[in-house]
């Protein structure tokens, strides 16, 4: 799912990062966010809706819509769209609303 | 805590960058705040030419104007600062700015001026199963795909035929992604024709008067059923048509992201020209509050091109009525509003002559 | 038609190009454009002054066959790609394109190319003679293409074989 040539853009993309989504290990970059190396990945449903449990993926992307909304780190509601893939992080679908232990 | 401020930027696009530049110019100092962690807004995602003068660097591509302008902002280097990853939540009477930074500090800015150039988001559209995973604002999928170098699917529909819509499907295909169509419910093309031939040269079919009955899909989007819509916006049956594609852009227009004016009181007007509710302003761009000043498409949805000269306008202004008035002041205002007549006179511009009209002060 | 499809009708494109005697003395610009927007960078672009908008930069731009060299450093500058340099000056039997193409892998000279017309349609076999990318032109590099003459108003864009 990465493009590697573009006519216009250069991709130069930073160091290896490795995390977790749902217990399973993965990959990004540095400098991506959680939603987009997850799409990189090819995991499009970050959460689930909160009365009917339906999929949901990033609307967005600039931290508006609230639709990519994921545990990070056992904190829930993160914008996973704006918020940056740190080494070691552990990251999960988000059912409804999500508590503060 | 509570720092204070000269003047208090919120928002680091093409406005809000600019709006810094010129008030730092006038002498001002600048704190800009930006939720993102990069700066530059929605312009570090624009591959393509932008339109206008000279003067708004038409002919370079969004992506390097955020260059360019971020270089100038470095020159000023003691006066302005870009803070990041810091969200403006609150506004309150005595102009106190209540700030989110890095989702754990809460802290207040108290400023002497404001200049709210806050952006805008992306409308939604209402149809079966319009939340599946796969339905993405355009803009949404431009930043995955130009910032993050990441391929939103394999086949995609565009809905919406603005100027959005139609750039975007032109560089989901420079990304080497099939775009199956491009539809849009008015009977008309709304973007510039120049950038719909574009598309329509690569044998992408534009499909007016067209909208989306349905998504269908489980866990994600695999197939979208489009149909004929007739004068009066109703469905003709009959017409139905599916597509089967694993990702549908949304680009039905933005409104404007103004919620922190609103909340401090500044007098605000829907205006169906302009994309929403904005705050009524003065020509240079001040609210009701005085000190209190708006620019780009916070104000209304209009190109990046005019976000840049209002920024230089209100950030002239602001700054001079800080006391930072310049000997050149009355040539720059001049020279702004003339950049923004520019921009407005002509035909596209009608539909922004006529909200700016319904929303001045 | 051309607000719903993005396609302009023969009548618009004729309107556009200069008689057929010009083209054949040598290369000149055909600026596509149709539609009053806020843009001159064409004009910006023009080394002789043949592209002329004036001070209201929502004008349609007019260009001067007599003044126009075909130089093309307006064909990567126009942010709607919206003009392309034709020369029939080489041949009696063909005709050369010069188009902007912002797309990879790029052509080589000497290719055979699917020519397309102004709604993506195939119309003809088109040749590639060279193509031109340097820094100057931004990524927007500019692909001279060779097309027999009857195609002249049809052939507006390419495809490299699958």
């Amino acid at each position: 799912m990465r493009i590697t040539q573009h006519p216009i853009l250069n991709f130069d993309r930073g160091k290896e990062i490795n995390f977790t989504f749902n217990g399973q290990p993965m990959k990004g970059y540095e400098g991506e966010t959680i939603a987009a190396a997850l799409h990189a990945a090819g995991v499009k449903v970050l959460a689930k809706s909160l009365e009917k449990h339906r999929p949901r993926g990033f609307y967005c992307a600039i931290g508006n819509c609230a639709s990519c909304q994921m545990i990070v780190d056992g904190e829930p509601n993160v914008r996973t769209c704006i918020t940056l893939l740190r080494e070691g992080m552990t990251v999960e679908t988000q059912e409804g609303k999500g508590r503060i232990e | 805590m509570m720092r204070e401020v000269e003047l208090l930027i919120i928002g680091s696009g093409p406005a809000g960058l600019c709006a810094a530049i010129s008030a730092a110019s006038s002498g001002a100092k600048v704190l800009i705040l930006e939720r993102s962690f990069k700066p530059g807004g929605q312009l570090i995602k624009q591959t393509h030419m932008f339109f206008g003068s000279e003067r708004q660097y038409a002919s370079h591509r969004g992506v390097d104007i955020a260059g360019i302008l971020l270089k100038k902002v470095a020159e000023y280097g003691g006066q302005i600062e870009i803070m990041l990853n810091a969200t403006a939540v609150g506004f309150y009477e005595d102009n106190v700015i209540t700030v989110l930074k890095d989702e754990k500090e809460y802290f207040k800015i108290k400023a002497q001026s404001i200049i709210c150039a806050t952006g805008a988001y992306e409308k939604s559209l209402a149809f079966p199963n319009n939340d599946l995973p796969g339905i993405y604002g355009a803009g949404a999928v431009q930043t995955l795909m130009n910032v993050y170098g990441i391929r939103p699917g394999n086949r995609v529909l565009m809905v919406g035929a603005g100027n959005i819509g139609v750039i975007v499907s032109y560089q989901l295909m420079q990304a080497g992604i099939q775009v199956v169509a491009v539809l849009d419910a008015a009977p008309r093309i709304g973007a510039y024709l120049v950038h719909a031939s574009k598309l329509a040269r690569m044998g992408v079919p534009i499909l007016t008067s067209h909208t989306v009955k349905e998504a269908i899909g489980t866990d994600c989007l695999e197939a979208a059923v489009v149909c004929e819509l007739d004068e009066k916006f109703q469905p003709i049956p009959g017409t139905e048509k599916r597509y089967d594609v694993d990702v549908m852009c949304i680009s039905v227009g933005l409104s404007p992201l103004n919620e922190l004016l609103a909340m401090r009181g500044v007098e605000m007007k829907y205006v169906g020209q302009l994309s929403g509710y904005v705050p009524l302003r003065t020509e240079t761009c001040e609210t009701s509050i005085p000190g209190i000043f708006v620019a780009g498409d916070a104000s209304g949805i209009e190109e990046a091109s005019s976000a840049m000269a209002e920024g230089y306008l209100a950030g002239l202004c602001a700054a001079a009525k800080l006391g930072h008035v310049p000997a050149d002041f009355a040539q720059r205002k001049e020279e702004y509003l003339k950049q923004l007549e520019d921009l407005r006179s002509g035909p596209v511009g009608d539909r922004i002559r006529a909200g700016m009209k319904i929303s001045q002060l | 038609m051309f607000e719903k499809t993005g396609v302009a009708t023969r009548e618009m494109v004729m309107t556009k190009f200069p008689p057929l005697e010009r083209i054949n003395r040598g290369p000149v610009a055909v600026v596509e454009c149709y539609q009053k927007i806020p843009c001159n960078p064409c004009q910006t672009a023009c080394p002789t002054g043949a592209i002329q908008i004036g001070d209201d930069i929502n004008e349609i731009p007019r260009r001067d066959e007599a003044v126009c060299t075909g130089c093309g450093l307006c064909v990567a500058k126009c942010p709607g790609l919206s003009i392309m340099i034709v020369d029939g000056s080489k041949s009696a039997e063909t005709v050369e394109f010069r188009i902007p193409y912002e797309f990879l892998p790029l052509p080589e000279a000497g290719e055979k190319v699917v020519g397309l017309d102004r709604a993506g349609q195939p119309v003809c076999e088109a040749k590639v003679i060279k193509v031109m990318n340097p820094p100057a032109f931004d990524r927007t590099p500019v692909v001279t293409l060779e097309v027999e003459r009857k195609y002249l108003y049809d052939f507006r864009n390419f495809r490299r074989e699958a």
